[in-house]
């Protein structure tokens, strides 16, 4: 299957990023295909890459970064949700892009389920 | 449809809002801090076991374990993993947060 | 068949994929950004030729209210877009009645016409979608 995601909330602050991350990370163990991780409202600091968490605490964004990398998923941060929030191209961490929110519409298309992880 | 429910019953009506709407064929899947939802002795409980007679309720595992409540969980709720969490979804026409 | 028809069926075979994508609010306005957020995706949508309709249940109901004054919290009122949602072809407006009655709400208190269904109907109503989608 192809499977969409949309993450509503920034790393640490809520459980949502986590729980989308484990998820992905799942549906891609079982062979399905994550077809876009949508970033959007304060999701899109899921994308900062002056984060610098605890070195003994989970690094949310490099392992979105590194997910991307190994699994070539299309991690795609709003651009309008991302100029509110300070979350522009010069502080985009590897692996994401900014774009429009018309690719969360068109995840909902092309994919076969979207799962949305929020407040 | 799978149902996902993320919040604790005592810091929102969330649960009370998608059991409202659940129906037979639907499935409810308790994440994070809702999985509080799924044990013994919490002001969801009734709600639960009537929402266990008309369909399933599962809660995810590793939220559990993480929050202490592995020992806890209602008779009838079955717990899952990610992978069970993606079979969920997959099983499912569609899903819906309800946040 | 008539040639009408047939042209018809093969404009229609070519399509794209049309799903029902239902945007569901549960949240108050100006308390959280949801609201405004979650509104500028079904404004988007509606570029993508999908059958979109709006859910309003829970606190979700309060977004529709007529008469929100912003200019004291100095924030946006953003409230007028839920009219331009017809120009748009969004005409799919669904309220919950138990919700309304919670909060003492009556159907003549909100901004723009809306189709008032119950609990079950709204439920059977998502049970419909493809794509749900709420913040």
């Amino acid at each position: 299957m192809r499977i969409g995601v949309l993450v509503n909330e920034g790393p640490y602050n809520h459980q949502a990023a986590d729980s989308a991350y484990q998820f992905a990370r799942a549906a891609l163990a079982k062979g399905h295909q994550v077809q876009r991780v949508f970033f959007y409202n304060d999701g899109v600091n899921n994308a900062s890459k002056l984060t610098e968490p605890p070195q003994d605490d989970r690094q949310i964004v490099n392992r979105w970064s590194k997910l991307a990398e190994e699994h070539g998923i299309d991690l795609v941060v709003c651009v309008a949700a991302g100029l509110r929030r300070g979350l522009v191209k010069d502080n985009l961490a590897p692996g994401f892009r900014i774009s429009g929110l018309g690719q969360l519409v068109e995840a909902g298309i092309e994919s076969d389920r979207l799962v949305v992880f929020g407040d | 449809m799978l149902h996902i429910v993320n919040k604790s019953p005592y810091e929102k009506s969330s649960l009370a809002s998608c059991l409202a709407h659940a129906l037979k064929g639907s499935a409810v899947l308790l994440i994070e801090d809702a999985v509080y939802a799924a044990t013994k002795g919490n002001a969801a409980e009734d709600a639960v076991r009537r929402a266990l007679g008309e369909l399933p309720v599962y809660a995810l595992g590793p939220d559990l374990e993480a929050r202490g409540m592995a020992g806890a969980v209602i008779d009838g709720v079955k717990v899952v993993d990610y992978g069970g969490f993606v079979d969920l979804v997959a099983e499912h026409r569609t899903s819906q947060s309800w946040l | 068949m008539s040639q009408i028809a047939e042209e018809f069926e093969s404009e229609v075979a070519t399509e794209a994929v049309v799903k029902k994508f239902m945007f569901v609010n549960r949240k108050a306005p100006y308390g959280t950004i949801y609201a405004l957020e979650g509104l500028e995706v079904v404004l988007i949508s509606a570029a993508f030729n999908q059958d979109v309709s709006l859910a309003f249940l829970d606190d979700g109901v309060y977004e529709l209210l007529k008469g929100q004054q912003t200019k004291a919290l100095e924030v946006k009122n953003f409230s007028p877009t839920y009219r331009a949602l017809e120009g748009y072809d969004i005409e799919k407006l669904y309220v919950e009645r138990e919700s309304l009655a919670a909060r003492g709400i009556r159907e003549d208190q909100l901004l723009v016409p809306v189709q008032v269904v119950d609990a079950k109907e709204m439920a059977a109503l998502m049970e419909q979608q493809d794509v749900i989608i709420g913040f």
